[in-house]
């Protein structure tokens, strides 16, 4: 790579964050790895936020998925109601 | 779209009068994590019960009862989604022009404005443990993101749906998915880097 080239992917950062996004839910090119070690290699800002975003990405993960946080319960009218409407449902048919 | 209702299942497994003693918290609170709206979730787990009924004649497979729901259950969610994201087709064209986000980086180099520099949040290292509360500083912040952002943000991380369902259900560009992807974690980590810290 020229040198000029080096240089302006050695300080975007916009681009780097993008690879660093899609890195994590896709496969990038072999030239935009490369790109992105050079670039976090000289930048503890981005190496943060790549930090930072795979624990969100955790985050969200078990956000969704643990039982715990999301267990919901419908109040007993609303259910009954709804059962209602679906046994009357079934006897017409 | 149509298939999935149409999906086949074993009849002796189909017992509506249990249906909402068995699934109805269960459909509920799969609506309420995708669509932070209880009264929408509410319609929709009716709906997803009068639709499986209007099809209970045509089933006969191997499929259970639960995943058949969920699954009419989730084209009503992203029916939603498409519904919300219409209207957005400004937001779109702004991202067309490269994606540039001159809110947090520098328009020529692209580096980070001094303002909007990542700070260490303690959540860096692997093994972090992370807070109750800054779980909901979270989810207040997804609340924050437009509705089309969320709505791929959503079906990406929560279902792990593939890229190209994405694009063709939300009627967005391949490009667009990976600057609307990228815009959204940089606002995303911003809006928990200014309530935490």
């Amino acid at each position: 790579m020229k040198e000029t080239e080096i240089r302006k992917i050695a300080y975007n950062c916009r681009k780097a964050t993008f690879l660093i996004e899609k890195q994590q839910l896709t496969s990038i090119t072999i030239r935009e790895k490369l790109e992105l070690k050079i670039h976090l290699a000289g930048c503890s800002i981005c190496r943060t936020f790549m930090q930072q975003s795979i624990a969100i990405n955790k985050m969200v993960y078990n956000l969704f998925h643990s039982p715990a946080v999301t267990d919901l319960k419908l109040d007993d009218r609303f259910k009954e109601e709804l059962q209602g409407i679906i046994d009357e449902k079934l006897n017409k048919s | 779209m149509k298939n999935i209702e149409n999906q086949t299942i074993d009849i002796r497994s189909i017992e509506p009068h249990y249906w909402v003693a068995r699934y109805a918290d269960y459909l509920f609170t799969y609506a309420v994590s995708r669509l932070n709206d209880e009264d929408l979730a509410k319609d929709l787990v009716q709906e997803t019960f009068l639709a499986a009924l209007e099809r209970l004649d045509k089933f006969e497979g191997n499929s259970s009862e639960k995943t058949w729901l969920t699954a009419i259950l989730k084209y009503k969610v992203i029916d939603v989604y498409r519904k919300k994201s219409r209207g957005h087709e400004k937001e779109i064209k702004v991202l067309k022009d490269d994606g540039r986000d001159d809110d947090f980086f520098y328009p020529e180099e692209g580096n980070w404005k001094v303002e909007h520099w990542p700070l260490e949040m303690g959540i860096e290292e692997p093994d972090a443990l992370i807070s109750g509360e800054f779980t909901e500083i979270l989810q207040k912040c997804m609340k924050k993101l437009p509705e089309l952002w969320l709505a791929i943000f959503t079906m990406k991380h929560m279902d792990e749906e593939d890229t190209s369902v994405i694009c063709r259900e939300l009627k967005v560009t391949s490009s667009n998915f990976w600057v609307i992807i990228h815009r959204t974690k940089v606002n995303l980590r911003s809006c928990l880097q200014k309530n935490w810290i």
